[in-house]
């Protein structure tokens, strides 16, 4: 077990090493200097060297990018462009609203996806198997951010049961949660149809396997079979596709936010585009590509505590 | 007093008929024996039994069960004869078990239902029952952990767990269908000990389903032959076997004791040479810095295949067989030694060597690309040749090849779905011959097969080596088919040939220990065959 | 389902023919701005209403439509073309170096969502619906990628593989002879889904305005357009809204539709 967690973490590093080379790279790449974007056309060429030296462009690329790697590790994402703040401080407070509103999401799709993929396996075929599987093939033709203008329209405008958009921060956590609810909502039913989808035909593909002939030899009822023995086979699957939603929750976090004026992620990294204010574009990239990496690495320690054939392998 | 009293049972499924009017009965302590070809309905009157047929499936008739009529019962007291009156085996012990739960986990599950609305075992009785059955199976707790989990087992291991899980609570009856054809010879003995053992010490009713006439003969005391969903025959197994009342019991008799007419053919000189072959494979790494241990699956090898000769190999499963078959197609490389044909070191890019060598594969449903005709398929070797017939040469050759398998040259135009599985492996046997080669490598090339299919694809094979002057090398872990069909055999162990000779020296009298256990454990079809047949011709 | 497939090809023909017809006739024309006439509800003359521009929503549908259709599908050619080919050659050197650089590049761009691809490009080059073709595009080149591989291994564990090797044929052509033909079916019903995500994606690339760029007309850009307004005229945002959710829905019928039809073990039960 603890040589399969370590070479899932070897690979974890080596995927951030790699990402972060590819994020570097494609950065460095934009045309034109930063340092006399923000300084204009009429900078005086000693202020923009010590502009340039200041925010560390002086050095060879190969040294920035160690440089911004190291920084990174200690916490230190270097200084925004546009607002010469610590970068750092910006995202923090951002990143409180994006990550929360994926994981509100993502517990909500499971919620949702895991009662209605067992019952329809469980029923296949009766009627409820086939109204869950008309509403998941409409769920997931939804797009999420026009799904969460619609709420807005029915239970803010019209019911006026949540407010339209804004956050009061974590201050207050119950007004909090509230006010990052019709967007969990909007971002999870989308995938919550995927995720139901995938646990339907998972299941019905254990179904069909040996041991289950073999369970229900031993006088396992139908139901039971399902439980015991169908449901933690056909995790497997299930737990690949949650750890691919994880990344899709988080994009979604980012255009979601645009409709509930959500101080995320999003708001920042898109006025970061329009200012060119490009280390923050890069470091919210990154901090977006380890979180993905990160929960795939958590999905692939779910595999092994699922399956002991993994465990044992190494 | 019946155990078991099948009456008249009759099953559709989506009103097609599967078995009609059939009867049967099983006393305590008796075994039947269910035999008969795919498609008979062996299994189907299995599940039937267990309450378990697939949906869309009509009954009628009646299956007792000391009294009870299990087709009247309604699921729930079915789910309450499962497991507890009536316990299962599987053929497939690899699948057979729930990848995710550890054994001991699996056997007690069933004294943990609620059954009749008992109160489940408690876990402390539980497991002393699990650990006494796993122990009665043979597979002791000290020896093999309760906390393992399938895969760190082996096949018989497994099928001794499913076993155990099946008479745990002491069924009246077992049903047992097909529990030993994925095993090895020796494994297989093994498992049929034990099943005659628990019958004996439990004084249960065992259906067993089997198509292998010998291992009827060897655990039956009662046999009903099935065709097409009907019983053509029952009664004791001697008396059936001896009398053979039915015709189709007679065929099916006469193609398990098959043997392929061989005619005598001067052997050559040597045509393909094998040199000290080894193989390595790398495994997994133990440490993560230390070098990756290798595993010899072949060792040393060497033989010669001289021209015009027939050669067997025979092995159980790991033995080498397959890594052996591949490296002689030059399908993956050899980590010592050579492999030459006429001389000619073997090589993958060498065509003008490869040719002479073809193969003919097991499964003859996936040996063919579903998406080309016939004439395609079985062209495919001319790739090989620089020389390759063109246009209508090209029909020709083809049209000739599919004669020579006593098909029609017509068949070229079809897809391979119109065909049967003996069908596929004749045309599997064209493709082999079209380039006409000095060497074919049968592996397995039978043993998908129904015996009656089995029977006539041997004498193909034999008459095929006349008429072509064919040498081939038959790959199989049935020595019985081996038997019959070469010159001369090599028993492989552990990729090691340990003893080659003449066929039926090697069977008579053979010399190596492994050799000797393979053929005792090797079922057999007693030998009131033909002679008692005489005999009785002539009292009448 | 045989309902699925007619359902699902007629409502993408639909979407198809529309942004089609869109070249050669539109109700109205899109560019012109009629104040008078804006944030009209739907009637005779502007069957699904106008905008806060007064431009007719059916046209600007139409014309959107081809903007959807032509990223989406381009960017569904981009990862097969790329996608396929890496997979085919994954599975036939399978375990050695290149099928582990395959399979980690894969896993690398499963870590970056479209979204963060577009990011990127539209930080570095600015905006533009080429940019939501290669963010959308690269996405789909694993998965495609993945799907080849796959199937491709378990087809090179068949016999008749084997017998094309026995028969001289090298991997190459081994994959594009054998192993291809029989993955189309899988290809084709994947290319609908990833078609209809695409759909989604370019929407919502283009609500974010990573996408085409006005005057261009995209669902996505509308759907932000009228975000706005939904108070007051809640047809601007619905009406775009549900051209996307019909449209994907329709390939993603389709899609079934065609596995189930595609599928050589259902049609073997149908006489």
């Amino acid at each position: 077990m603890l040589r399969y967690a370590l070479s899932r973490l070897t690979s974890l590093a080596i995927s951030l090493a790699v990402a972060s080379v590819v994020i570097f790279l494609v950065v460095e790449v934009a045309p034109g200097d930063p340092a006399s974007y923000m300084l204009g056309i009429n900078a005086q060429p000693d202020t923009l060297a010590a502009l340039r030296s200041e925010l560390g462009l002086d050095v060879p690329k190969i040294t920035r990018y160690f440089n911004w790697v190291t920084g990174m590790l200690a916490g230190d994402f270097g200084m925004s462009y546009t607002y010469r703040t610590p970068v750092s401080q910006m995202i923090s407070d951002r990143l409180w609203v994006s990550l929360p509103l994926a994981l509100y999401a993502l517990g909500l799709a499971v919620l949702i996806a895991f009662p209605a993929g067992v019952l329809a396996a469980a029923r296949r075929g009766k009627t409820s198997d086939i109204s869950v599987m008309a509403a998941t093939q409409l769920g997931i033709a939804l797009p999420n951010f026009w799904f969460a203008m619609l709420l807005v329209l029915f239970f803010a405008i019209n019911l006026r049961w949540f407010s339209a958009g804004g956050f009061p921060g974590w201050s207050y956590f119950p007004s909090a949660i509230k006010a990052l609810t019709l967007p969990a909502v909007a971002l999870a039913l989308p995938q919550a149809a995927i995720l139901t989808r995938v646990l339907r035909s998972a299941l019905l593909d254990t179904l069909h396997e040996d041991y289950i002939r073999t369970a229900r030899a031993k006088g396992l009822t139908r139901r039971q079979t399902l439980w015991r023995h169908a449901l933690r086979n056909a995790l497997i699957p299930v737990l690949t596709i949650i750890g691919l939603q994880f990344s899709f929750l988080l994009a979604g976090a980012i255009i979601i936010e645009q409709v509930f004026y959500l101080p995320g992620l999003g708001r920042l990294v898109f006025q970061s585009i329009s200012q060119r204010d490009l280390i923050v574009v890069e470091s919210v990239v990154m901090l977006l590509v380890f979180a993905v990496i990160l929960v795939n690495f958590l999905v692939d320690l779910a595999y092994a505590a699922v399956d002991p054939r993994l465990r044992s392998r190494a | 007093m019946t155990l078991l009293n099948i009456r008249n049972l009759s099953l559709s499924i989506h009103g097609t008929p599967i078995l009609r009017d059939l009867s049967v009965s099983i006393a305590p302590g008796e075994i039947l024996a269910l035999t008969g070809e795919s498609g008979s309905g062996k299994s189907m009157t299995a599940l039937a039994t267990m309450g378990l047929l697939p949906q869309g499936a009509e009954t009628t008739g009646e299956i007792a069960l000391n009294g009870t009529d299990l087709l009247q019962l309604s699921e729930p007291q079915m789910c309450n004869q499962r497991g507890n009156t009536i316990g299962m085996v599987f053929q497939e012990p690899m699948t057979a078990l729930n990848p995710l739960q550890t054994i001991g986990h699996q056997v007690a599950e069933t004294l943990r239902l609620r059954r009749n609305g008992e109160a489940p075992m408690t876990p402390a009785s539980a497991r002393d029952l699990v650990r006494d059955t796993l122990t009665r199976v043979g597979l002791p707790p000290e020896k093999v952990p309760l906390t393992r989990f399938p895969h760190e087992l082996s096949g018989g291991q497994r099928q001794r767990v499913v076993i155990a899980m099946a008479i745990i609570r002491r069924p009246a009856l077992l049903i047992a269908d097909e529990p030993t054809t994925a095993l090895d010879v020796t494994t297989q003995a093994q498992i049929l000990d034990l099943l005659r053992d628990l019958v004996r010490d439990f004084a249960m009713g065992l259906m067993m389903i089997t198509h292998d006439l010998a291992v009827v003969s060897q655990i039956a005391d009662r046999i009903a032959v099935l065709r097409k969903g009907e019983i053509v025959e029952q009664g004791l197994t001697d008396d059936v076997f001896r009398q053979r009342r039915h015709p189709y019991t007679r065929a099916l008799f006469a193609a398990s004791r098959h043997r392929a007419q061989l005619c005598d053919v001067p052997v050559h000189e040597p045509l393909l040479r094998v040199q000290n072959v080894s193989r390595d494979y790398p495994m997994k790494r133990t440490g993560l810095f230390q070098p990756r241990p290798r595993f010899r699956a072949l060792k040393d090898v060497s033989f010669d295949i001289r021209r015009g000769e027939r050669l067997g190999l025979v092995g159980e499963s790991g033995s080498g067989k397959s890594t052996l078959t591949r490296a002689m197609l030059g399908l993956d490389p050899v980590s010592g030694g050579q492999i030459t044909l006429d001389g000619r070191l073997i090589d993958v890019n060498n065509p003008a060597t490869r040719r002479k060598m073809q193969v003919v594969f097991q499964d003859p449903y996936s040996s063919f690309n579903p998406r080309h005709r016939v004439a395609r398929l079985i062209s495919e070797p001319f790739h090989l040749m620089d020389d390759a017939p063109t246009a209508a040469a090209r029909d020709a050759a083809i049209a000739e090849v599919l004669t020579a398998v006593d098909l029609s040259p017509s068949d070229g135009a079809k897809y391979i779905h119109a065909f049967s599985g003996g069908q596929r492996q004749r045309i599997a046997i064209a493709r082999a011959l079209i380039t006409r080669p000095e060497l074919i490598l049968f592996d397995e090339a039978v043993s998908a097969l129904d015996v009656r299919v089995r029977a006539q694809i041997l004498d193909l094979i034999a008459d095929l080596s006349r008429r072509y002057g064919l040498s081939y090398l038959f790959i199989s872990h049935d020595l019985s088919v081996v038997r019959g069909i070469t010159d001369r055999v090599m028993v492989m162990q552990a990729g090691e040939i340990v003893e080659q000779g003449p066929t039926d020296q090697v069977f008579d009298a053979p010399s190596h220990p492994y050799t000797r256990k393979l053929i005792a454990a090797a079922p057999r079809l007693p030998a009131f065959g033909d002679e008692a047949l005489s005999t009785d011709r002539g009292m009448t | 389902m045989r309902l699925s497939l007619a359902l699902g090809a007629t409502l993408t023909s639909l979407f198809v023919g529309a942004a089609l017809l869109s070249f050669i006739w539109t109700p109205y024309g899109i560019t012109g701005v009629n104040i008078a006439a804006r944030l009209h509800s739907p009637d005779m003359s502007n069957l699904l209403g106008t905008d806060h521009f007064g431009r007719d929503l059916l046209s600007m549908i139409m014309v959107g439509a081809r903007t959807s259709i032509a990223v989406a599908l381009i960017a569904v050619g981009l990862g097969m073309g790329l996608g396929v080919p890496l997979g085919l050659t994954a599975a036939a050197r399978a375990g050695g170096w290149l099928d582990e650089i395959v399979m980690r590049g894969n896993d690398l761009i499963f870590a970056f969502p479209s979204l963060v691809i577009a990011i990127l490009i539209t930080a570095v080059f600015g905006p533009g619906a080429v940019n939501a073709i290669i963010a959308i595009g690269i996405f789909n080149i694993p998965v495609f990628a993945r799907l080849t591989r796959g199937g491709a291994l378990s087809l090179w564990q068949r016999d008749f593989i084997l017998a094309a090797r026995v028969a001289g044929k090298s991997a190459a052509r081994i994959s594009v002879e054998h192993i291809l033909p029989n993955l189309a079916n899988l290809l084709i019903v994947q290319g609908t889904i990833q078609f209809s995500l695409g759909i989604l994606a370019e929407a919502g690339l283009s609500y974010v305005g990573l996408g085409a760029q006005p005057p261009i007309p995209s669902w996505g850009r509308m759907l932000a357009d009228a975000q706005t307004m939904v108070a007051i005229a809640p047809h601007v945002a619905v009406i775009p809204g549900m051209a996307i959710v019909l449209m994907v829905l329709g390939l993603n019928l389709l899609g079934d539709g065609l596995r189930d039809a595609l599928d050589p073990r259902l049609r073997g039960r149908k006489p």
